[in-house]
């Protein structure tokens, strides 16, 4: 397996008039060909700039791209121009978005909305784009394809549009799809519907899928590897069974800790994590978990951890996990 | 649909009637009467063999159903102030100027209103969201007599192609187009500005960017169409505004239109040619307001009339 997407040391700031906005601070992972990763993160930490800038549909300025490489195919795209951009986004790499009801326009009829993407990215005449469309319409299960192509989004129930956005974002079977919490507006049985459709595509046309999400339930289900986010930063990356099994980072066990479960009593009460994560105005020096973590220790506040592996797949960076940590247990200062 | 057009339709003579009514009661409240002048008196047995004439000595009651009846042939009757003509073919006279000057005015606001509006909210807070804001600012506020005074003396003084006032040829027509196209040019630049503004922040903007499409088609295929759609619920209003004339700027250029009628009339208390004049202008007014709302579903899918109602 070659690796499709390869991000190496990537931050992202936002300029504003306060001054500067530090969104992402400096992140690394790799998509492989035809799978699934989940990144996982509590709101404002930074997954959909992140998710944005793998093709620059960020708003540029006030973001900018302060250092790192994303290799798409052993290119980069921060270098890319806005034309290059153009015949990437929707052919190579497609975003479907968190609220499918505003993410279609009100006043296009659906079958105009995929057929643009059609025929921006392939030599096909009016007949070959609408015939395309249909297919596209099958492919996502939408029952009556011809009747859906002239009906206008409000036409349609929630879980339906959502299936429209899946359909124009593999119009030209795009190597990368990037799934902006996908299910979050959605029924939970309609999540479970739109999760198997991007699960049968996947294994139907081999697209390598990022999916970000708060809903560990979600990644339990949909992906192979799982990436941990908080304040911009990674801060463990797992296949499911290591995460889920063995998580090695305070924040990543208070996630799973706080997800709520049917089996627990009455008097229990749900848990949440104290706090809230850092001002991204001045990132803290050590390590953005340090307030809320119970486990923190001196130095946690000043020095950022860095990532010690506990197997092949699975990191953490947390100065407990540190090999020099175990000294402490003995009682030694480091 | 067909069911809401007769609704539509029903709705409207209702409010014509209500029209007509109002004004009959508010111009026979206004003391005096057409023929009642204190400089210029009239003999006493002329006076009265005119208002024996105009049906003025019948009770008022009497003289309404009069007026509704012949309203409903389009009858107006004729004007009492000036016997050579009928209200009818003074309507007819002037509104066709009245509506081709308002018809140009309009084109130039509904062309150039979208475009400074769009060009300022893509530019927002940069120097062509200035410019447009300072010309939709001189728009609203700069009153008509003085725009046109203003556009006569630096303009038609200037080139001898642009006359400064009368009526006939295309050219006649550029400079009180312009004056009357600034207020609504100014009022659709900002609607456009500001539904553009709030267009730019949908998620559907961002779906049409990763589709890969230009900045451009997404401009105009997905954004201006949303954005357009508060300008058409003012429209109904604009556009009868210009069709039925506007007395300042017809009397500034010196152009014989329906507008002068219009004020005219009321100083002159020329009861039928009021009446003429205000129930043309409702039923143009009622008309328009009906053509915007067939157009708003037309672009507007979400509100598309429904079988028997809306």
């Amino acid at each position: 397996m070659g690796k499709l997407l390869d991000v190496k040391d990537l931050a992202i700031s936002f300029q504003t008039c306060f001054g500067e906005i530090e969104a992402i601070r400096g992140i690394s992972f790799h998509i492989n060909k035809g799978e699934t990763v989940a990144i996982v993160g509590e709101s404002g930490c930074g997954k959909s700039v992140m998710s944005g800038s793998l093709v620059q549909l960020l708003q540029m300025p006030p973001a900018y791209y302060k250092s790192g490489k994303i290799l798409f195919q052993g290119e980069d795209i921060v270098q890319k121009s806005e034309k290059e951009m153009r015949d990437i986004r929707g052919n190579k790499i497609s975003m479907i978005f968190q609220d499918p009801v505003t993410s279609l326009n009100p006043t296009m009829k659906i079958g105009k909305q995929i057929i643009e993407g059609i025929v921006k990215h392939q030599d096909l005449n009016k007949d070959e784009a609408r015939k395309k469309t249909i297919e596209m319409l099958e492919l996502v299960s939408i029952p009556q394809p011809e009747k859906r192509v002239v009906q206008y989004p409000h036409e349609l129930s929630i879980g339906m549009c959502q299936r429209i956005m899946i359909a124009i974002a593999m119009v030209s079977n795009p190597e990368l799809l990037i799934a902006d919490e996908p299910t979050t507006a959605l029924d939970v049985t309609v999540q479970a519907q739109i999760l198997d459709i991007m699960k049968g595509i996947q294994n139907k046309l081999g697209t390598s899928i990022i999916l970000i999400t708060h809903d560990l339930g979600i990644v339990a289900d949909m992906s192979d590897r799982v990436i941990i986010m908080y304040a911009g930063k990674f801060v463990e990356e797992g296949n499911v069974m290591e995460i889920f099994n063995n998580p090695m980072h305070p924040y990543t066990g208070k996630l799973l800790g706080s997800v709520p479960r049917l089996n627990m009593s009455r008097s229990e009460s749900l848990h949440s994590i104290e706090g809230s994560p850092p001002d991204l105005y001045k990132p803290p020096a050590g390590c953005p978990f340090f307030d809320r973590c119970d486990k923190a220790m001196y130095i946690c506040e000043h020095n950022m951890p860095k990532r010690n592996y506990h197997s092949d797949t699975h990191y953490s960076c947390c100065w407990l996990n540190c090999p020099m940590a175990k000294d402490t247990a003995e009682g030694n200062e480091i | 649909m067909s069911k809401y057009i007769f609704k539509r339709l029903l709705l409207s003579i209702i409010t014509i009637w209500a029209v007509i009514t109002i004004t009959f009661v508010l111009m026979n409240t206004v003391p005096g009467n057409p023929f009642a002048n204190e400089n210029r008196r009239i003999p006493e047995n002329i006076y009265e063999n005119l208002i024996r004439k105009y049906g003025l000595d019948k009770p008022k009651s009497e003289q309404y159903i009069t007026y509704l009846k012949n309203i409903a042939r389009f009858d107006f009757g004729e004007s009492m102030r000036s016997d050579a003509e009928t209200v009818n073919e003074m309507i007819n006279r002037g509104f066709p100027v009245s509506a081709a000057l308002g018809f140009e005015a309009l084109l130039i606001s509904l062309i150039f209103g979208p475009i400074l509006g769009t060009i300022a909210a893509l530019y927002q807070n940069k120097t062509p969201d200035y410019i447009s804001m300072i010309i939709s600012i001189i728009g609203v506020s700069v009153p008509g007599f003085l725009m046109g005074t203003f556009l006569i003396q630096f303009i038609a003084t200037k080139f001898d192609w642009v006359p400064i006032g009368g009526w006939g040829e295309f050219r006649h027509t550029i400079l009180p187009s312009i004056t009357l196209a600034m207020m609504p040019l100014a009022q659709i630049s900002r609607l456009m500005r500001s539904g553009m503004l709030e267009i730019l922040n949908q998620d559907y903007l961002k779906t049409a960017g990763s589709k890969g499409l230009t900045k451009s088609v997404i401009i105009m295929k997905h954004a201006v169409r949303n954005a357009i759609l508060p300008i058409i619920s003012i429209l109904g209003t604009t556009i009868s505004n210009l069709l039925a004339g506007s007395f300042v700027v017809e009397k500034i250029f010196g152009i014989p239109g329906i507008g002068m009628f219009f004020v005219n009339s009321v100083f002159n208390r020329d009861y039928t040619l009021i009446m003429g004049v205000t129930v043309f202008y409702a039923i143009v007014l009622i008309t328009m307001m009906f053509l915007v709302d067939i157009a708003y579903t037309l672009i507007d899918p979400r509100i598309r009339l429904i079988k028997g109602g809306h």
